[in-house]
């Protein structure tokens, strides 16, 4: 789906030279049951594409998928030209919660720093590189003020800002997002929709980020992956931030409100 | 116990001196720092992985591990490591299923302890045993019993070094964990494990009754001072040290058994901790609304 507004986004037939993330063809099915099939699109370098659809409808499933930690039925995926595996540097990734939990009295410093360090067997105090590239990230999250107090304690924006640092610490091309921005009050939202624009257009990075309110990005989005009744369709905003289309993907009216100076608004969903 | 000596003189140096001249003292206090050292370390990982109850359970569980081995005539220490480290395996395969699932971790505790009634009633040999199993018997632990206690402690210690980094990461927050590569199910079977061999080591000082006391309160009140996961580390070791160091010393002068005055310090070290803790948190840290959800 070659979008006229947004011309990084190609129609994957995997001949794009290169592309940070190819699907061609690629499902997924637990069981019988098939998510998702039909998902044909490719995201180039520096594309930030909010990935949206009901619940339940497998956007987090899109995501483990890429990290290689869901097995597809058919077709395939590429990340920067290699299929998904698990524990690659060059993704980053920030899950899905509610929130971390309240009583972790594990400071945000120790958390980001377990990013760079987690995987290295024995213990022992970081090096100053290992914290010179904590430092670095919690600093371009603009995090540092709070870095020293337990998790637990710090507001959801806060922990969000967190994690993104700790994905970043492994300097990766693609970085996924899942609902970073549920439970977010509207100035929290707007921050880190900010953020990671700023994160994705300094560091020339790929961002796909799982969203329910599309209201607080939709001007910082290049295009949109949306699953509908098992199929993925990548498009431009304009190809889907309409109120036919919202309508049918959410399966209730959905009004999109395209103010003078041309923002839109999605209201009702 | 000490019975036929007047009492401590207050002198601290001629206390110890007193105390340790006796070598049930001597090797009381050995297998009581070594299970403190690392009932301090693994208790960490306990308490940031939640696994307070089912670490009790475990515990309880080996009860009929330890009575049933006297039953067939074998030593209950083994009978208990092994039924233990089984169980602690069981619970570290079903992992995540495990997770707020009280009703059934306290069932298999239940099953566990009759079985272990059972057992009781069965072998005559175990009256006096039970007692012991129950609630520990440092005073009586024998030398070739201490050598398997810092052979056990230090096997758990060990492993926890080398774990550490990974075990951390996999424990605070296990999602990204998995994503970078991890094998974080394989980690969560492994610190089972090595729970199992610190549970059935520390029953060896206090009984598995009162193994909260050394595997999770030092854990849970050092947690209370410090967000940083190697210093908690450090504190609750220390704070395990002091409980089992000073609950050995009041044992020796007063009739009553050292894992009663362990567990009580512990006890009182954790509620005063509680108290004081959260208003120095309060003080240092900003305190901000909770943010409320946005429409999703």
């Amino acid at each position: 789906m070659l979008c006229e507004s947004s011309p990084q986004i190609l129609s994957g037939d995997g001949s794009a030279p290169k592309a940070v993330v190819e699907f061609d063809n690629a499902s997924v099915a637990y069981g019988r049951r098939t998510i998702w099939g039909d998902a044909t699109f490719a995201l180039m370098a520096g594309d930030f594409v909010g990935i949206i659809g009901p619940n339940g409808t497998g956007k987090t499933t899109l995501l483990k998928a890429l990290l290689g930690q869901v097995p597809l039925a058919g077709g395939s995926i590429r990340v920067l030209g290699k299929p998904p595996g698990r524990g690659n540097p060059f993704v980053g990734y920030v899950p899905q919660r509610r929130s971390l939990a309240s009583d972790l009295a594990v400071r945000g410093y120790d958390l980001v720093m377990l990013g760079l360090i987690g995987h290295k067997w024995g213990f022992g105090p970081a090096s100053a590189a290992e914290r010179r590239a904590v430092d670095a990230a919690l600093e371009s999250v603009g995090a540092q003020e709070y870095a020293d107090e337990p998790v637990g304690l710090l507001s959801g924006g806060e922990q969000q800002r967190l994690l993104i640092a700790q994905a970043l610490l492994t300097d990766p091309k693609l970085l996924l997002l899942d609902e970073p921005l549920a439970s977010l009050d509207i100035k929290s939202q707007h921050e880190i929709v900010h953020l990671i624009a700023e994160i994705r257009t300094s560091r020339q990075m790929t961002v796909m980020l799982v969203a329910h309110d599309l209201n607080s990005m939709l001007e910082m989005l290049d295009g949109i992956v949306f699953i509908m009744d098992g199929r993925v369709i990548a498009g431009s905003l304009d190809d889907v931030v309409r109120t036919d289309v919202l309508s049918r993907l959410y399966d209730t009216p959905v009004h999109v409100h395209v103010t003078e100076d041309g923002h839109r608004f999605v209201v009702g969903a | 116990m000490g019975a036929e000596l007047a009492g401590p003189t207050w002198n601290i140096v001629q206390d110890l001196h007193d105390i340790l001249a006796y070598g049930f003292m001597q090797n009381a206090f050995v297998a009581g720092t070594v299970v403190a050292i690392m009932g301090g370390v693994i208790g960490y990982f306990v308490v940031v992985r939640r696994l307070a109850f089912a670490t009790e359970a475990l515990s309880h569980g080996g009860f009929a591990g330890a009575t049933g081995a006297v039953v067939v005539n074998q030593d209950p220490f083994l009978g208990l490591l092994v039924f233990v480290t089984c169980a602690g395996v069981l619970m570290g395969i079903l992992g995540d299923k495990l997770r707020g699932r009280d009703v059934a971790i306290g069932a298999t505790l239940a099953f566990s302890l009759a079985l272990g009634s059972l057992f009781l009633s069965i072998s005559s040999k175990l009256a006096g045993e039970a007692v012991n199993i129950l609630f520990g018997n440092i005073l009586a632990i024998s030398p070739g019993d201490v050598r398997f206690v810092v052979i056990f402690a230090c096997a758990t210690l060990l492993a926890l070094g080398v774990l550490y980094r990974p075990l951390l990461f996999a424990s605070v927050d296990p999602e990204i964990a998995e994503a970078r590569g991890l094998p974080v199910r394989g980690l969560g079977i492994a610190f089972m494990v090595l729970l199992g061999f610190a549970v059935a080591t520390a029953v060896q000082v206090v009984g598995v009754l009162l193994i909260f006391a050394l595997l999770i309160l030092p854990a849970a009140s050092a947690q209370q001072f410090t967000p940083q996961p190697a210093r908690a580390t450090l504190y609750a070791v220390l704070i395990a040290i002091a409980c089992v160091w000073a609950g050995l010393c009041i044992g020796f002068y007063l009739p009553y058994p050292p894992s009663f005055f362990i567990t009580t310090l512990a006890f009182l070290t954790y509620v005063v901790t509680r108290q004081i803790a959260p208003r120095r948190l309060a003080s240092s840290s900003r305190r901000r609304a909770r943010l409320v959800p946005a429409s999703s």
